[in-house]
């Protein structure tokens, strides 16, 4: 009975509880390192937490000048090892999830690791033990599909970089990978910068 | 990404276990070995130099007693055939042996009868003819003298000392 990471952003309700908890992990211990993100903030509530997804061919390990980044034999991809991490953040730029973040106090760059300390043991990640309403579960394939609507993704498109990932997050059931568009810099180059519609500190000003 | 691997990543692998790390465990095990199987062997190699008998030095003729002239010497090998040996003897008809191989780098030494020392030209090193102990030059160690004795009328070594 395999078990693993599943991530299902519709259901979150934005408590929190998952950044909380996220501190509470021994092997990054009062650091959270989960990425608990707004969505069209002006529109809505919504909210979506962002776990390292673990890559199969990590993209952040691959860019790594300095071999800092290890993947496990169960293919989970570390923090950057301390002694190696030259803190060049050229894995924070890499990262299609965004996830791994510089650290500048302890100048190293740290990320979710699955609590490598407890899954590797058997025991579910913090995040997955907190979460209220099952947006984070740690559980079968089988469990997820029986209690929830749509389909298990880890399959990836990120213009022409194909990503597949250890952690399945929950897309409605026709969609069989996600296709996430980009832009290119050149086109952006070009047209004048755009306000943020979502920025709050515009809105607050503008009531 | 790339479908082809690049060299180098061979030796920095992105998976833990395509790494070869020593731990240091293994370390400890290599280390623990390892002297263990030094020291065994140092025992060995002891217990065979008890065990094994020095040979007895062989008894060989030189010369007649005569041959070598008061200030002159005499080329000879012993124990075998491939150990060169110079003989010296002094302005007083006393007679020394010595090992002809400089204990510096192997040269032949030679007789100088002017300064009574036995002289490596290779580094200008010199041993006393009387002793073979080092006096000028590179080497520190004496030369391995040769034990004469005179049977009759003839001169024959009996063994080294070294």
């Amino acid at each position: 009975m395999e078990l693993a990471f599943f991530i299902d952003y519709s259901r979150c309700i934005g408590c929190q509880a998952c950044v909380q908890a996220c501190e509470e992990c021994d092997t990054h211990r009062g650091r959270s390192l989960i990425h608990l993100e707004t969505i069209e903030r002006r529109e809505s509530v919504q909210t979506a937490p962002q776990v390292c997804m673990h890559c199969e061919d990590p993209i952040c390990a691959q860019v790594c000048p300095a071999d800092a980044i290890k993947q496990t034999a169960e293919g989970v991809v570390q923090s950057s090892l301390k002694p190696r991490c030259i803190g060049c953040s050229n894995c924070v730029l890499a990262c299609p999830f965004g996830v791994p973040k510089y650290d500048g106090d302890a100048d190293q760059m740290m990320k979710c690791d699955m609590c490598y300390d407890r899954t590797s043991t058997g025991r579910r990640p913090m995040c997955a033990t907190v979460c209220p309403s099952g947006a984070l579960a740690f559980t079968t394939t089988e469990e997820i599909m029986r209690t929830r609507q749509g389909r298990a993704v880890n399959d990836w498109q990120f213009g022409g970089q194909h990503v597949r990932t250890k952690v399945f997050v929950v897309a409605p059931a026709e969609v069989t990978h996600v296709n996430v568009a980009v832009i290119p810099m050149s086109s952006l180059r070009r047209s004048q910068p755009q306000a943020d519609p979502y920025d709050v500190a515009a809105l607050l000003e503008a009531r | 990404m790339a479908d082809e691997r690049p060299r180098w990543r061979e030796d920095f692998p992105v998976r833990w276990d395509e790494d070869n790390y020593m731990t240091r465990r293994e370390l400890a095990k290599f280390l623990t070995l390892g002297s263990g199987l030094l020291a065994g062997v140092n025992v060995l190699i002891a217990f065979i130099g008890v065990t094994d008998p020095t040979p007895v030095p062989p008894v060989r003729r030189i010369a007649a007693a005569g041959e070598v002239e008061p200030g002159g010497s005499l080329l000879f090998h012993y124990p075998t055939d491939d150990d060169p040996c110079i003989l010296v003897r002094d302005a007083a008809g006393r007679i020394d042996a010595f090992s002809q191989v400089c204990t510096h780098l192997s040269c032949a030494v030679v007789h100088r009868p002017g300064d009574d020392v036995l002289a490596c030209p290779c580094h200008r090193g010199s041993f006393s003819a009387r002793e073979g102990l080092p006096l000028t030059g590179p080497p520190t160690r004496r030369l391995p003298r040769i034990v004469i004795e005179q049977r009759g009328t003839d001169l024959v070594a009996t063994g080294i000392e070294v």
